[in-house]
C-alpha cells in the first residue's frame, strides 16, 4: 500500500515538472528576452506618426519592452538621423522612418540592415504576419532596394524597410459643387481640365484645381504626379534623361492649365498651401495624395468636412487607368543599433494585421490591403474604397529614387519646371536645359561608365 | 618708460588676446581652411571627411561654365545694390528726421527699429503669409482700392521686388539706428559755426553732417554689404529661390548644392567664390576710405 503511494508520488513529482514543461512551451513568448529592453525610434512629427504613438504604450504592456519615440519635423529628420547612422559604433536610433526616396542613400552608405536577417529568423518573425498583405506599391517604393534600376523591384532586390504612413494620389472634389452644376466626375485628364475650367469661370469665388507651384521640390512634385499618367519617366532604359519626350512635355502643359486654374499664388504653394486653398473652398478639385481626406474631416483646417467625393487619379487617353504615385513614409532598422530585435519586434507590431486595423480607426494611414478592404471601415472612411482600387495602378516608378535624385529634384527640375509655368521658358526650352544639366549629372556620378565600355 | 616695462606689457596684452585668438582660430580660420581644401575634392553629404576625393580643378572648371552661379552671381550683385542703396537712403533720411528732440521722437526710434528684432525666419513667414497671393493682407488692402490681385512671390519680377522689400523693411532700422547714433555725437561746436556763418540746412546736411559721418557710414555699408551677401533665411522662407531662378542669391545656391544636391565640395567651391566677392567688395570699400587708417600705425 505504502509502496504504491510512494510509486504514485514518484510520478507525480516527475510528471510535474514535465507538465509544466510543456506549458511552459505553449505559453512561447517571442518578447521575453527582450523585456525591459528600451528601443528609441526615430519619426517625423507628422498626424500618422502621432497617432501611432499613442499606441505605444499598448505595445509596452504586450510585450515588456519600452519605447521613447524621438519627434522630429520631418525635413530636419534626416540631418538628424544622418548624425546617428554615421557612428562606427552603436548610434542612438534602433528604428528609423523615412521619406521613400532616402531609402537608396541610406542603403549605399550602409546604414540599413537587410531585414531578411530578421524574416528568416522563426524566434522572431511571426507566421501570422502576412506579408503579402501589405500594399505591394508601398512596400516596394519604401521598402525595396537593388531591384532593377537599383530601386524598383527585381530578381536582385533586398527588402530594408516596412511601409508605414505611405501614400498614394486620388482625386478629391467638391461633390456639392459638381451636383449643383450637373458636372461628371472626371476619369480623364482632358476631362478634368475642362471640368477645372469651367468651374473657375461659372462658380463664383471657387477655382477649378489646385497645384502645388513653388519652385523647388515642390512644383516637381507637381508635375510628376501628371508625368507618371501622361507616360511620360526621367529617365529611359539607358538612364538618358527622357524629359524631353512628348509626353513630358504634354504633362507640362497639364500642369500649366491646372496652376492657371487654381487659386492665385499657386506659383508659391506647398503641399499645405494647396492642401488649404482645397480644405477652405478656394478650390474644387485637389489630385495629389490621398492623405487630403483625414484633412477635410479635421474641423480645425476643414470647411468642406462632408461635401468631398472621392475618385481615381485621372488617366489619359484610352489608358486603363491613371498611374498615381507612391510615396510617404517607410520604417527600417539602423545597422549601428544595439537592439535589432526588439527593433525589429517593434516594426512587425506595428505593422500587423491587428495592429493596422486599430491604427486606422485612430485616424492613421493603414498600410495593408485587408484593413483598406475592410467594409466596416470603407464605410467610415470613404476614401479607402477609391485608395484600394487606385493602389492596383499605383506606379513606384512615377520617379527615380536614386541616390542621385536630391541632386536633380529641386537643384535641376525645380528651377526648370518653374520657369516654365512662371512662363520664362517655352517647356522645350525647360526641358532642353534640364535634360542636358540632368546628364552632366549623372555622368559625374558614373551611370555611364559601364555603357561606354568597348567590350 | 623703459624697455623691459614695454615688453612685459605688451606680453600681458598678447594674453589677454589669447582666448580670442584661440576662439578665433578653431570657428573661422580652421573652418575656412577646410572650406578651401573642400573646394578642390568631391564629397557628398553623410560621407565621412576622410572619404574626399581629390578632383584638382574641376569643381572650379565646372562652376566657370555653371548657369546657375552665374545667375545667382546676378541676383545677388542686382539685390545688394537695390537694397544697400535704398537702405542708406531711407535709413540717413529717418536719422535726420528724428535727429532734433521732437515731440515724440522717442517712441518713433523705438517703432522704427522694431523689424530689427524680429528673427529672420519669422520676418520671411509675415512676409510670406502678408504676400500671398490667395490669403494675403497686402492684396486684400489693394483689392479694397480696386487694385486686381498680384501674385507676389509666384510671378520672377514680383517675387524678386518682394524680397527687396522684406530685406529694406528688416534692415533700414539698422543703418538707421547707427547713423542717428553718429549724428547725435557730431561735435556741437563744429554745427553750431556753421549755423552762425549762415549755413542753411542742405548745407549742413551734405557738405558737414554726412562728410563727418563718413567714416561710420563706410562701416555701416561693409557690415550691410558682408550681411545682404550672406542673407538666406528669409529669401529660403519666402522663395526658395524661385520661381525659376528669379531670387536665387548665392547663399541659397550654396545651400542648395550643399545640403540638397549633397555635393559638399562644390558647395565649398561656390562658397570661396563669394568669399572672393565679398573680400574684393571689402577691400574696395576700405581703399576708398579707411576708418581705422589714421590709427592703424600704433
Amino acid at each position: 500500500m505504502y509502496r504504491r503511494i510512494i510509486l504514485v508520488a514518484l510520478v507525480a513529482i516527475l510528471l510535474v515538472p514535465m507538465t509544466a514543461s510543456v506549458m511552459a512551451q505553449e505559453a512561447f513568448d517571442p518578447y521575453a528576452p527582450y523585456r525591459g529592453d528600451t528601443i528609441v525610434v526615430s519619426w517625423p512629427s507628422l498626424y500618422h506618426f502621432n497617432q501611432a504613438a499613442t499606441l505605444i504604450p499598448q505595445f509596452e504592456e504586450e510585450t515588456g519592452i519600452n519605447v521613447e519615440v524621438d519627434f522630429l519635423q520631418y525635413q530636419a529628420m534626416k540631418p538628424a538621423q544622418e548624425v546617428e547612422l554615421q557612428k562606427p559604433r552603436t548610434g542612438e536610433y534602433d528604428v528609423v522612418a523615412w521619406v521613400v526616396f532616402t531609402k537608396s542613400e541610406y542603403v549605399i552608405n550602409g546604414y540599413l540592415e537587410p531585414l531578411a536577417n530578421f524574416f528568416v529568423n522563426p524566434a522572431l518573425a511571426d507566421p501570422s504576419y502576412n506579408p503579402d498583405d501589405l500594399v505591394p506599391a508601398w512596400t516596394e517604393t519604401g521598402g525595396v532596394v537593388g531591384g532593377t534600376n537599383a530601386y524598383l523591384p527585381g530578381p536582385t532586390q533586398a527588402l530594408y524597410g516596412l511601409p508605414f504612413g505611405a501614400e498614394t494620389s486620388i482625386m478629391a472634389y467638391r461633390a456639392d459643387i459638381f451636383e449643383e452644376h450637373g458636372l461628371a466626375v472626371p476619369a480623364t485628364y482632358d476631362d478634368m481640365l475642362e471640368t477645372a475650367a469651367y468651374i473657375t469661370e461659372n462658380v463664383e469665388g471657387v477655382y477649378g484645381m489646385t497645384s502645388r507651384g513653388a519652385a523647388g521640390h515642390q512644383i516637381v512634385h507637381g508635375w510628376l504626379l501628371h508625368l507618371s499618367p501622361y507616360g511620360g519617366t526621367i529617365f529611359d532604359e539607358n538612364w538618358e534623361p527622357a524629359v524631353t519626350s512628348p509626353e513630358a512635355i504634354a504633362s507640362l502643359h497639364a500642369l500649366k492649365t491646372i496652376m492657371e486654374n487654381s487659386p492665385p499664388g499657386v506659383e508659391a504653394n506647398g503641399f499645405g498651401d494647396q492642401a488649404n486653398a482645397f480644405l477652405q473652398g478656394d478650390s474644387a478639385i485637389y489630385v495629389d495624395s490621398h492623405k487630403i481626406a483625414a484633412m477635410t474631416r479635421d474641423p480645425n483646417q476643414s470647411l468642406i468636412d462632408g461635401k468631398v467625393g472621392y475618385a481615381l487619379h485621372p488617366k489619359v487617353g484610352d489608358a486603363e487607368c491613371g498611374l498615381s504615385e507612391t510615396g510617404g513614409f517607410a520604417m527600417g532598422i539602423p545597422s549601428n543599433s544595439a537592439n535589432k530585435e526588439a527593433a525589429f519586434l517593434f516594426m512587425q507590431w506595428m505593422t500587423s494585421p491587428r495592429i493596422d486595423r486599430q491604427l486606422a480607426l485612430i485616424g492613421a494611414d493603414p498600410g495593408r490591403i485587408s484593413t483598406l478592404n475592410d467594409p466596416e471601415l470603407q464605410e467610415q472612411f470613404p476614401e479607402y474604397a477609391v485608395v484600394v482600387e487606385q493602389l492596383e495602378c499605383a506606379n513606384p516608378n512615377w520617379r527615380p529614387l536614386i541616390p542621385e535624385w536630391g541632386a536633380l529634384n529641386a537643384p535641376i527640375l525645380g528651377v526648370y519646371v518653374s520657369e516654365f509655368a512662371t512662363g520664362n521658358m517655352t517647356a522645350e526650352e525647360a526641358m532642353a536645359q534640364a535634360a542636358e544639366e540632368i546628364r552632366a549629372e549623372m555622368e559625374r556620378a558614373g551611370y555611364y561608365g559601364w555603357s561606354s565600355m568597348d567590350m | 618708460m623703459n624697455s623691459s616695462f614695454k615688453i612685459r606689457q605688451m606680453r600681458i596684452a598678447y594674453l589677454f588676446l589669447l582666448p580670442a585668438i584661440i576662439i578665433f582660430l578653431l570657428g573661422l580660420v580652421v573652418p575656412l581652411i577646410n572650406t578651401f581644401e573642400l573646394s578642390f575634392n568631391r564629397l557628398s553629404m553623410g560621407s565621412r571627411w576622410s572619404d574626399r576625393d581629390y578632383v584638382g580643378l574641376q569643381n572650379y572648371e565646372r562652376m566657370v561654365e555653371d548657369d546657375h552661379v552665374r545667375s545667382s552671381v546676378g541676383v545677388t550683385l542686382r539685390f545688394a545694390a537695390i537694397v544697400l542703396v535704398a537702405e542708406l537712403v531711407i535709413g540717413m533720411g529717418l536719422a535726420l528726421l528724428l535727429e532734433k528732440p521732437i515731440k515724440g521722437a522717442a517712441v518713433f526710434r523705438t517703432i522704427f527699429i522694431l523689424p530689427l528684432m524680429v528673427s529672420p525666419v519669422a520676418v520671411g513667414l509675415i512676409w510670406r503669409y502678408l504676400l500671398d497671393g490667395r490669403i494675403g493682407l497686402v492684396n486684400h488692402y489693394l483689392g479694397l482700392v480696386g487694385i486686381p490681385a498680384q501674385t507676389w512671390l509666384g510671378n520672377p519680377d514680383l517675387a524678386f521686388f518682394s524680397i527687396v522689400i522684406t530685406d529694406i523693411w528688416q534692415w533700414t532700422p539698422f543703418i538707421f539706428i547707427i547713423l542717428l547714433a553718429g549724428l547725435q555725437a557730431l561735435p556741437s561746436e563744429v554745427l553750431e559755426a556753421s549755423r552762425i556763418d549762415g549755413a542753411n540746412w542742405w548745407q549742413m546736411t551734405f557738405l558737414i553732417k554726412v562728410p563727418m559721418l563718413r567714416s561710420i557710414l563706410l562701416v555701416t555699408v561693409l557690415m550691410r554689404l558682408i550681411d545682404v551677401f550672406r542673407a538666406l533665411e528669409v529669401i529660403f522662407i519666402m522663395t526658395f529661390g524661385g520661381p525659376g531662378r528669379s531670387t536665387q542669391v548665392m547663399s541659397l545656391h550654396i545651400y542648395k548644392t550643399a545640403f540638397t544636391s549633397q555635393t559638399l565640395g562644390y558647395a565649398s567651391t561656390i562658397a570661396v567664390v563669394l568669399m572672393f566677392i565679398m573680400l574684393v567688395l571689402s577691400l574696395f570699400l576700405l581703399l576708398f576710405s579707411n576708418p581705422l587708417k589714421e590709427r592703424a600705425d600704433f
